[in-house]
């Protein structure tokens, strides 16, 4: 999964490289390139899932602690999706001691090249609990097109 | 007492297998002032009414319950697993567990454990004889 992360600068070999990925991951099963249902290591962040309909696609990101007014969410050429923003540290307390300190926090950004193309004036961002979801509306051309089947 | 680490990227959460289901762990923040003992839980997409936080036998027990995906065909790009959190902490000190508060606001669980009035530092007034 971790090849659709990265900005890559040939966008035609996108979707060989998904292709060739995909066929990895049948090959390897869990254990290719994409460790398919197991977390990814976090050198991007933020992780994201994606999925889609016949109208949208869905891009969800976890985002504890953010506000939506500290995320930057941009959507350029149709096809790609940054999502930039910064966590605070908690508020700094005086004389505190520490017993454990695994949230991590600090700016990120994270381009992502969606396999549909977007409309960018129809894009929906929600953040609730934690949880980033943006909702893209795909481009006319990409959407299915039912083809009625007459019986002969 | 761990030495503070700070990470900024943070590290993943593996899914724990546990009575059959499957929970990940939260990553949780554990600090202490002179009067409190204070958690930050970062528990995204949990649904506040399926949060459970007891406190038994000295020990701090956290259940998030998180709704699943919506029903769909297949994820395009799966990077993490959506799933309930559990965790549960042994306490390091003696707290109040009447006076224990917890907000949950935008993913995260704060839960503040204030010590007991015999154990907060006290300042003593020196008599000069």
């Amino acid at each position: 999964m971790t090849l659709l992360t990265r900005r890559f600068p040939f966008g035609l070999l996108e979707g060989e490289m998904a292709r060739f990925r995909n066929e990895m991951n049948e090959l390897f099963g869990p254990w290719g390139f994409g460790m398919r249902g197991w977390p990814t290591l976090a050198v991007t962040y933020p992780p994201v899932n994606i999925w889609e309909n016949e109208e949208f696609i869905y891009v969800q990101a976890e985002l504890p602690g953010m506000k939506l007014e500290d995320l930057e969410i941009t959507v350029t050429g149709n096809a790609q999706l940054t999502i930039k923003g910064k966590r605070r540290p908690m508020p700094t307390v005086e004389k505190v001691e520490w017993h454990r300190q695994e949230r991590g926090f600090g700016p990120f950004g994270r381009t992502i090249l969606l396999p549909i193309p977007v409309v960018p004036d129809k894009v929906e961002a929600h953040l609730e609990n934690g949880v980033l979801i943006i909702k893209m509306a795909k481009i006319p051309a990409a959407k299915p097109r039912h083809i009625p089947v007459h019986p002969g | 007492m761990t030495p503070v680490v700070k990470k900024v990227v943070p590290e993943v959460v593996r899914p724990e297998v546990t009575r059959g289901a499957v929970f990940f762990t939260p990553r949780v923040d554990i600090y202490e002032t002179p009067e409190e003992l204070v958690f930050l839980c970062d528990l995204p997409g949990v649904t506040p009414a399926d949060l459970k936080l007891r406190f038994v036998h000295g020990e701090l027990i956290l259940h998030g319950k998180v709704p699943p995906p919506p029903a769909l065909t297949e994820f395009l790009v799966e990077e993490y697993g959506v799933g309930d959190f559990y965790r549960s902490f042994t306490l390091p000190i003696e707290v109040v567990p009447e006076n224990i508060k917890a907000v949950y606001k935008e993913g995260v669980l704060t839960v503040h454990l204030p010590k007991p009035e015999k154990v907060l530092p006290k300042q003593i007034p020196i008599t000069v004889a």
